[in-house]
């Protein structure tokens, strides 16, 4: 299967999902899939598609809504880059990691750095910040930032 | 008897890097283990998007100084996607002879280290006077041991002339004359294979529930190799076998990686030769995209991801790195699950750990009340540690160290 008839087979299966992919070079297809229907997509994406593999979870901060790529790949080499998003105000994204325990780094991740709040997630330690770091303070957004301290001393 | 839970970490003189791991004890058997990472997390991701494309490529390079050359070519891989930068052939082969370079000293490096985990110093002293040869090699290629910066948004940033090719190749000889005899050690030495057999096992299913990647998969007959997978860089055209092995312990992970070796030994020869005449770089734009890219790498360790994200501007939207490390971290719980308390120096030591490459995080923030954020110097943060620590019973504060 290429490219094409990956995206192909996406598209009849999930009606909502024509227009929304890409193909973007050999090997790299991207899709942007509403969060409501992430599961039951990616649930077909694993078994039909043979995508079982998730290399990692991106997280980015789109302004009004904080994205969250899923990045998969296939034994042959291909991946599948699935997008989903949520409102910045409210953003709640359910956990993949009964399908992929790997995938708790990276939830924790987007917890601590984005803010995003993982529905399913078992409680643990933050990653990567440290247990001081004050709430509230989510380094990756974008209206987070810092001034360098101008002298070393006091 | 009750059990007992230990930390191991951050500081501990059985691990090469920061991390820290709760491990609970009965008598000698690991029931569970919970890692705690995050120490040497430095803010790159964020630190990049403040950041041109070159200086943010000389960031990405760093960190990690092991697998520097890895994190330079698989971002600037992803950044040439977005700018549909066509790089030279010759360039193309230049990076990946570094690559394979980077590769054996990696691998070298680790030979010593897992033989300093389990007392066989002897190995350690051997292996890193042998991996002396990779690194002066580098060095006369690139200008520096670690982080060669060898690549430009383009292509290479330097040449090889033949007669630093006739060294490559004269280098590649001596290295392989050694690696046999580490692989007759490694095969013939019934108390090395005593000391890793049936110890940190992980089965095939484990691995890749886990997400394994690299050699400690492929050790548990994990068939996967991005250079074979994916090919990216000059892989598509050199011949080589991907080395798997299906003992599942440290002992098929040490195979795995001597195996390697051999098999990078017959790549740079190839590359060498087959050397294409021609250019080694484009001229790359300072803007680039908008546009998104996924790049991936076989590190030394495992497979590396980079996802970047370009708006147009010269600054990059979002840098995500997936290191290796981060993988396997969540198999070697598994690893160690009824395995003893020895032989956990081992067993995280086999996955190769790159913590810096982990974690990459940033600055301090003052106030855990929550109220306006602000950043402590080296000076304060020395301060609190110490004030941390003696409120946990240590006092450091005798301790006087003259910095000139």
């Amino acid at each position: 299967m290429n490219e094409q008839e990956i995206l192909q087979k996406l598209s009849s299966k999930f009606p909502f999902l024509e227009g929304k992919g890409r193909v973007a070079r050999a090997r790299r297809i991207f899709c942007d899939v509403p969060n409501a229907s992430f599961r039951e997509v990616i649930d077909f994406t694993i078994k039909e598609l043979g995508f079982s593999i998730l290399t990692t979870m991106t997280g980015v901060d789109d302004g009004e809504t904080l994205g969250f790529i899923y990045h998969f790949a296939s034994n042959n080499g291909m991946m599948l880059n699935l997008k989903i998003s949520a409102p910045k105000d409210n953003p709640v994204i359910k956990t993949v990691t009964d399908l992929f325990p790997s995938a708790e780094m990276y939830e924790r991740e987007v917890e601590d750095l984005l803010g995003a709040k993982v529905e399913g997630l078992k409680p643990g330690r933050r990653y990567p910040l440290h247990e001081t770091w004050p709430e509230g303070q989510h380094p990756l957004r974008k209206d987070w930032t810092y001034v360098k301290p101008a002298v070393s001393g006091k | 008897m009750g059990k007992v839970t230990i930390p191991i970490g951050p500081q501990h003189p059985a691990l090469k890097e920061p991390e820290s791991f709760a491990v609970t004890l009965d008598g000698e058997k690991i029931v569970s283990m919970v890692a705690n990472l995050g120490y040497n997390h430095r803010g790159v991701e964020k630190a990049c998007e403040g950041r041109t494309y070159t200086q943010a490529l000389y960031l990405i390079e760093r960190i990690c100084g092991i697998c520097s050359h890895t994190h330079s070519t698989c971002f600037i891989q992803a950044v040439e996607e977005i700018a549909a930068l066509e790089v030279p052939k010759r360039g193309l082969y230049i990076r990946t002879i570094v690559a394979e370079l980077e590769r054996m000293h990696s691998h070298l490096l680790w030979l010593g280290v897992a033989g300093h985990e389990i007392g066989f110093d002897t190995l350690l002293m051997y292996s890193w006077r042998d991996r002396e040869a990779v690194m002066d090699l580098l060095a006369l290629l690139t200008g520096n041991r670690v982080h060669y910066g060898m690549n430009v948004l383009g292509g290479s940033k330097r040449d090889i002339s033949p007669e630093q090719a006739k060294q490559i190749l004269k280098v590649m000889d001596v290295l392989e004359e050694r690696t046999k005899y580490y692989i007759q050690v490694a095969t013939e030495e019934v108390t090395l294979i005593k000391r890793l057999a049936k110890v940190g096992t992980l089965s095939h299913d484990d691995a890749v529930k886990l997400g394994a990647v690299g050699p400690t998969a492929r050790a548990s007959n994990v068939d996967r190799d991005t250079r074979r997978d994916d090919p990216y860089a000059a892989y598509a055209e050199v011949p080589f076998k991907v080395i798997t092995d299906g003992h599942n312990d440290v002992y098929g992970r040490t195979l795995v990686r001597v195996g390697e070796l051999m098999e990078s030994y017959k790549m740079v020869r190839h590359l060498v030769k087959n050397l294409p005449e021609g250019p080694i770089a484009v001229k790359a734009p300072r803007k680039v995209g908008p546009g998104e890219a996924v790049s991936r790498y076989e590190a030394p360790r495992g497979e590396d991801v980079h996802y970047v994200k370009a708006n147009g501007t010269e600054k990059p939207e979002r840098v995500k790195v997936r290191a290796p490390t981060l993988a396997n971290v969540q198999a070697v719980a598994k690893m160690l699950e009824n395995g003893y308390l020895a032989d956990i120096p081992i067993v995280i030591a086999a996955i190769d750990p790159c913590f810096s490459c982990t974690d990459r995080t940033t600055f301090a923030v003052k106030n855990p009340d929550g109220k306006a954020a602000g950043f402590i110097d080296w000076k304060s943060l020395r301060e609190y540690s110490i004030k941390w620590h003696k409120n946990n019973g240590v006092d450091f504060s005798k301790m006087r160290i003259k910095i000139k």
